[in-house]
Parts: C-alpha cells; structure tokens; sequence
C-alpha cells in the first residue's frame, strides 16, 4: 500500500513538474506515467477519464490525480495524487512570481521558452495518436466506422467553436443512440 | 484571516464554475479577481497570464498561487489552491466512487463507446492552430516529438528537457554570430 501511494506520489509530482503547455499538452504525460509506465489504466478508461474531465469542472490534471488515485488506492490515494500534481505549481509559481519579471527578458529563458513550445504542439499531436492508433487492442477509442463519423464530425464542429462540453454530451447521446438501442 | 477566507472563497466559486481547461476560466479570473475584488490591476493581470501559461502546472492553478501569494503570501497561496482544487477534487471522487459501478451500465457504455472518439477530436483540434505560428523547422520538431512519444515510447519529460536545452543552445550559438 505504502509503495502503490509513493508511486502515485512521484507520479504526479512529475506530472505537475513537467506539465508545460496546458491541458491537453498535459495528456500525453498523463498518459506515459498511468498507462504505459504503471498500467493503472487501459487506454480506453484513459480516454473515459478525458470524457469525464470534460464534463466537470476544473483543471484535467486535478480531476486525473483525483480519479486515478482512488481508482489505484482508494480515498487516501486521491489525496495524495491531487496533493502530488499540486505542489510544483504551488513552489514554482511563487519563485517565479517573485523572480520571473526579471527574467522574462533574459534570452535563455526566451530560448527555453521558445524551445519547449513546438515540444507542446508534438506531445498534444502524440496523446491524438496514442489514443487512435494504440499499441494494444485493449479498450480501443475507434471500434467502428461510426467512431470515424463522430470523430470527423465533432473536429469540424469544433473548428467552428462549439462549445466542447456541449460536444461530449451530443456525442454521448449518440453513442446511446448508436451501441444502445 | 477573513481576508484569507475571502481568497478562498472567490478561487471555490472559479474552480467550481471552470469547466472545459485554462483559458475558458480567464474571463471568470478576470471578473473575479479585477472587477469584484480589485486584488490585481490590468496591468498584473496580463503578467499573470504569461507567467501561468509559461510556467509548468495546471493555468488555474497556477493563476490561484499567483493572485494568492501577491495578495498575503505563502498563506494567500496555500488558501487560493485550496479554493481551485476543493471543487473538482470533491466531486472526481463522487463519480470515481459511483462510476464504478455503473461503468458496465449497458447505457452507460453505449454512452461512453460514442464520447471516447469525440475526446481524440478535442484534442485534434488545437493542433493545427498551434502549429500554423510555427517556422518549418519547429513544425519538423513538433512531428518528432510525436513520432518519439507515440511510436517509440519515448517520456514526454525528456522531449520536453531536450526542447528547452535546445532553445537555450540556439540563442547562445545566434548570440555568438552576433558579436562577430
């Protein structure tokens, strides 16, 4: 129990350490240490939780700790998880509030900033990628080609800024309307 | 004390009402903390937005540590985080409780068949406006780095470190030919 709660400890610490870019930039480093370091998750349940994220409020990477963390070891480990992805915003943000005004025009940082950024736009291309092309058959997000149709639908629906939560929750109706009946 | 309440306060009502990721929370941020509050100044408060989206860690958290430790500190800090994270946390866990056992719901998974395809669409679509702003060269980046963390299995963390040295070299290296 103790080492399952330090794996999930050291986990989400590099999840909030790492976590440049937002959200979705966060995914593929959520997904390398839950799925393909740990296996707490298939990639199924890993896009479920994304689905659920969606739908409620707050941050992707809180609501993973929360989630994943109970799913791994119960209230206790979501404490510790949501504790975990926490604490490296909470220092480095305070370092930076006091130091970073005087560095934001030093050029190695513009050059570390300025580096990492199309890092982001490629880890955000990858979690697309693991989710539709995985490297095992277990939980698949593409079964058929009505995955396809909604896939192409809500990326054009998208484009044109409808709102995402409305988005899941019209693509959940049709997965009911679809698998369900 | 009530000051620090108050923090908290404000930080519950932005984390409870923030749905769908960071930057859909910036009006809400805003309205809070400029317009009911005045804890910040327009000019702060665009200084925190690059900060935030710079610095590593959830924008929403990183927008609570910010506005809290400007206004009282390390506590104002701790009391803002504690606000954004109280809402989603509690209710992850209600669904992660009950979620469980509903999860093989004939219904529920019908649902959940149709939701997982439209997840990889919403994560598509940032990417193509994300990369238009970018020279050839760091599109090629781009497309390594998903090559590396897709098929080769590579951690993200080390892309990312590989990214930021390498930031660093080229201004060094541009700097050097510019004193020549």
């Amino acid at each position: 129990m103790i080492g399952v709660l330090l794996q999930l400890f050291v986990s989400y610490l590099k999840i909030g350490f790492f976590g440049f870019g937002g959200g979705y930039a966060m995914l593929s480093l959520i997904h390398s240490e839950v799925v393909v370091r740990n296996a707490w998750l298939t990639n199924g349940e890993f896009s479920d939780i994304v689905a659920i994220s969606q739908m409620t409020p707050g941050p992707i990477a809180i609501n993973s700790a929360t989630y994943i963390g109970y799913e791994v070891a119960g209230v206790c480990g979501s404490v510790v998880a949501t504790v975990a992805v926490c604490l490296p915003a909470l220092t480095i943000m305070m370092l930076i509030t006091r130091f970073f005004l005087r560095l934001q025009h030093n050029r190695y940082v513009q050059g570390v900033v300025m580096g990492m950024r199309p890092v982001v736009v490629g880890m955000i291309a990858s979690a697309a990628l693991l989710l539709i092309f995985p490297h095992s058959a277990e939980g698949r997000s593409f079964i058929d080609g009505w995955s396809w149709v909604i896939f192409l639908v809500t990326l054009l629906a998208s484009a044109r800024k409808v709102n995402p939560i409305l988005l899941i929750v019209l693509s959940g109706i049709a997965g009911v309307v679809i698998y369900g009946l | 004390m009530r000051e620090l309440f108050e923090i908290f306060w404000s930080f519950l009502k932005i984390g409870a009402f923030t749905f769908g990721g960071g930057y859909a929370m910036i009006p809400l941020i805003q309205h809070e903390v400029i317009n009911n509050r005045s804890w910040l100044s327009k000019e702060e408060f665009i200084e925190l937005l690059t900060i935030a989206q710079a610095a590593p860690g959830p924008i929403a958290l990183n927008t609570a540590v910010f506005v809290g430790y400007k206004h009282r500190g390390y506590w104002g800090a701790v009391s803002a985080v504690l606000g954004v994270v109280i809402p989603s946390f509690t209710i992850i866990l209600f669904v992660a409780i009950f979620f469980a056992s509903m999860r093989d719901n004939r219904w529920v998974d019908a649902a959940f068949k149709g939701m997982r395809p439209a997840v990889v669409a919403l994560i598509v679509a940032p990417i193509v406006g994300l990369a238009k702003g970018l020279h050839w060269t760091l599109i090629a980046v781009a497309a390594a780095t998903a090559l590396l963390v897709w098929y080769f299995g590579f951690s993200p963390i080390w892309v990312l470190i590989a990214g930021a040295i390498g930031g660093a070299l080229w201004v060094a290296k541009r700097g050097e030919e510019g004193q020549q």
